[in-house]
């Protein structure tokens, strides 16, 4: 009977995802994610609908990479002009929710000087990184030791939640994909 | 009396998977052939629960009719590629060419999730799949057999277009059926396996791809039958659907 009124509660719950409009099948809103974000806000990865987003997935305790990961998406930001910066908006979620509690988040936020509303810094429950990253195409594996491996990639999403296009260069500007930003922003 | 009996059976349609038996697993220490540290380090594998079958096309279609956003005509197509059950004669209907005893294949990483989770479970890690593929029928390690991995080698050479066998071979020393054949099977940390190496320290910031320890090197060379599963699952996406691709559930 449990299992009844649980499976009721998950189709309300799919019928709620549904009740904001038809979306187009490829999108990675079709994927139910729970984010909280570094002030604690909860808010449902589709509920980023409507406008362009630069996704990426990160860990806030990575000494390597990551930092890296996140001037990537900095300096993209700042490639773009003040009109078209403010038309995006940028969320990294962590793969390693654990350890990035809201705290963490909220304190590597401030120690990079990644402001809100521009920047969510975000973490989900573990299964849902998972999928998250599966929508994404982003590979990850956590190590004994507690650090991760993980794809390093910048993702652009259209309005829709649709994957325009992605770039692995890391550490340096890819004028490529900014170059791919502003036409896509132009053109929406 | 009858209202029970029938409520009881509208239960049991509404949720036949319940009915799924599971296997308990001891776990321990094993040697994987994928290293933890990506390096030489044997995997930890805690207790756990395995599906002692595939899950099946009659399964599955009882799945697709509770939970209508997996059917084949619903399903988004980021979470499962247009193949997806393609050999079923209708969204909710099996036909001939889906036996209700062959296991289910044509399914995607997010529809295998879904269903393993309808059940109150979860797909089975690497590391668990590995280790319940190293029984055979009287040993909980065989590995070391030339036996072994003939027998694993042998599927292989099995046409990938011949009509899958029903589910119900013999149990392994665990108590597990068809692990390592007739079909593959998704795990849930596919996306994990990484076999393409850490190029850090290349020292061309373009090639940066993963953070974090060195490459991984794969172990045992000789049970590459293992290692092709390896490389089989790090090449597929979440959405992609096989012909030979199915799966089962976990739990702890």
């Amino acid at each position: 009977m449990k299992r009844l009124l649980l499976l009721f509660v998950l189709m309300l719950a799919f019928g709620a995802v549904h009740a904001a409009g038809p979306l187009p099948g490829d999108s990675v809103y079709n994927l139910k994610v729970q984010l909280t974000d570094q002030d604690g806000h909860r808010q449902l990865l589709s509920e980023r609908r409507g406008r362009p987003q630069l996704v990426t997935m990160f860990y806030g305790s990575c000494q390597m990479v990551c930092p890296m990961i996140i001037d990537s998406m900095r300096a993209t930001r700042k490639a773009l002009d003040p009109a078209e910066r403010a038309r995006i908006d940028l969320l990294a979620v962590s793969f390693d929710p654990a350890r990035d509690s809201v705290a963490a988040l909220r304190d590597y936020a401030a120690k990079r000087q990644l402001d809100a509303p521009a920047w969510t810094l975000a973490r989900a429950e573990p299964a849902e990184v998972r999928q998250l990253s599966g929508v994404l195409g982003l590979q990850y594996r956590q190590l004994p030791d507690g650090e991760f491996n993980h794809s390093s990639e910048l993702i652009l999403l259209d309005a829709d939640g649709r994957i325009v296009t992605r770039t692995s260069r890391i550490g340096r500007l890819d004028p490529a994909f900014v170059e791919a930003i502003k036409r896509h922003l132009g053109g929406t | 009396m009858l209202t029970r009996l029938a409520m009881a059976l509208g239960l049991m349609l509404a949720l036949p998977a319940a009915a799924a038996d599971y296997a308990a697993l001891p776990g321990g220490r094993f040697a994987s052939v994928l290293p933890a540290d990506g390096k030489a380090a044997p995997a930890q594998v805690a207790p756990f629960r395995l599906r002692t079958e595939p899950v099946t096309n009659a399964e599955f279609l009882a799945f697709v009719k509770t939970h209508p956003e997996w059917r084949r005509d619903h399903v988004a197509s980021i979470l499962a590629d247009a193949r997806y059950l393609s050999h079923w004669a209708g969204p909710a209907t099996l036909g001939g060419e889906a036996k209700p005893r062959q296991p289910v294949t044509r399914v995607s990483w997010f529809a295998a999730q879904a269903y393993c989770e309808s059940e109150g479970a979860r797909l089975p890690t690497w590391y668990e799949w590995e280790y319940a593929a190293a029984a055979d029928a009287t040993r909980h390690d065989a590995r070391s057999d030339p036996a072994w991995r003939e027998r694993l080698l042998a599927w292989y050479s099995r046409p990938s277009n011949a009509p899958l066998p029903d589910i119900g071979g013999a149990a392994n020393a665990y108590g597990v059926r068809d692990v390592t054949q007739p079909v593959w099977e998704w795990v849930d940390d596919f996306n994990a396996l990484l076999v393409a190496s850490d190029s850090r320290d290349q020292n061309d910031p373009d090639l940066l791809k993963f953070c974090g320890a060195g490459a991984v090197s794969l172990q045992q060379k000789e049970n590459y039958a293992v290692l092709m599963r390896i490389a089989m699952l790090s090449a597929l996406k979440a959405s992609d659907t096989t012909n030979n691709m199915g799966f089962r559930c976990a739990k702890p």
